[in-house]
């Protein structure tokens, strides 16, 4: 679900922040961190644990306002919960030619101090031209 | 305070989601969808019924909580008020929205009358929720004659 959100929403982030090309995946993880989630959620994580390559790096949310009333009952301890926001990451991303794979390390609603969501650039999607077109 | 934009997102995603997996693609499959919907959106009512209200409110009457209604809640989801609201004084309350936000992306006119329902679906229950955890127990329905114009009416049920 959260995929399909995500190409939708980078249609409208886009057109709303006004941001150019992102030359690096540096750069990508700032727009991510400073721009869209404050646009959207009105928080701006923190990046770090940046891997040597420079293509893994990590979003720390001290607060995710969407577990803001949120308990996990004992039936669904290790539901993720918002996981949505993976999606939307990849989503959105795959849309700007980036493969990405995101998912959450740390989630305070499983009593971690903090949450936190590592992205790993995979690679970049080239545009399939149709065939017979050059 | 998160984006208005979301909330559009995530509602279009929903609906998109349970009507993707009827395995029964018959009237039967549709309603199961739509009172999905309608539960979703009646436990989100009852939690905003419950968070909204500033003061501790003294609704005086039945009218004063569906003006909280077409206000309050109103304004918190969508961004702005019920556009008007009629009665017949005996129980049962028309809210009319002439630019319902849910609708207003999809068309101006008849166009996709019949995709209308499952978009209202939800809000339906919204309604229904916020009433019920306020005391009232209702029956909340909707109806389009022309997007984006949506009315929803609340019939009060008598116990």
């Amino acid at each position: 679900m959260g995929y399909n959100i995500g190409v939708r929403l980078i249609e409208d982030f886009l057109a709303r922040s006004n941001v150019g090309r992102c030359h690096d995946f540096r750069e990508t993880a700032d727009v991510i961190a400073k721009v869209a989630f404050k646009m959207y959620l009105g928080i701006t994580p923190s990046i770090t644990n940046w891997s040597p390559a420079g293509d893994e790096f990590s979003l720390i949310l001290e607060n995710n306002p969407l577990v803001d009333f949120v308990e996990l009952p004992d039936n669904h301890s290790s539901l993720i919960y918002s996981n949505l926001l993976c999606g939307v990451l990849r989503g959105a991303l795959e849309m700007v030619q980036m493969a990405v794979e995101a998912k959450f390390v740390q989630d305070t609603l499983k009593g971690d101090g903090v949450t936190e969501i590592r992205m790993r650039f995979i690679r970049r999607i080239e545009d399939n031209l149709p065939a017979g077109e050059e | 305070m998160a984006d208005p934009a979301l909330f559009e997102f995530l509602h279009t995603e929903m609906v998109a989601e349970l009507w993707a997996h009827h395995s029964d693609p018959g009237p039967g499959g549709q309603k199961m969808s739509l009172c999905v919907l309608e539960g979703m959106g009646f436990r989100v009512g009852q939690a905003l019924g419950e968070r909204l209200p500033q003061e501790t409110l003294a609704f005086r009457e039945e009218l004063d909580i569906l003006k909280f209604l077409c206000k309050d809640l109103w304004v918190a989801v969508f961004q702005k008020q019920m556009d008007s609201l009629r009665t017949n004084h005996q129980g049962t309350y028309v809210l009319q929205d002439n630019s319902f936000p849910l609708l207003i992306r999809m068309a101006s006119g008849l166009q996709y009358l019949e995709e209308a329902p499952k978009f209202l679906a939800f809000t339906c229950g919204l309604l229904r929720g916020a009433l019920c955890i306020l005391g009232i127990k209702s029956l909340v329905t909707a109806s389009v004659a022309s997007l984006p114009t949506c009315k929803f009416q609340v019939v009060i049920q008598k116990t």
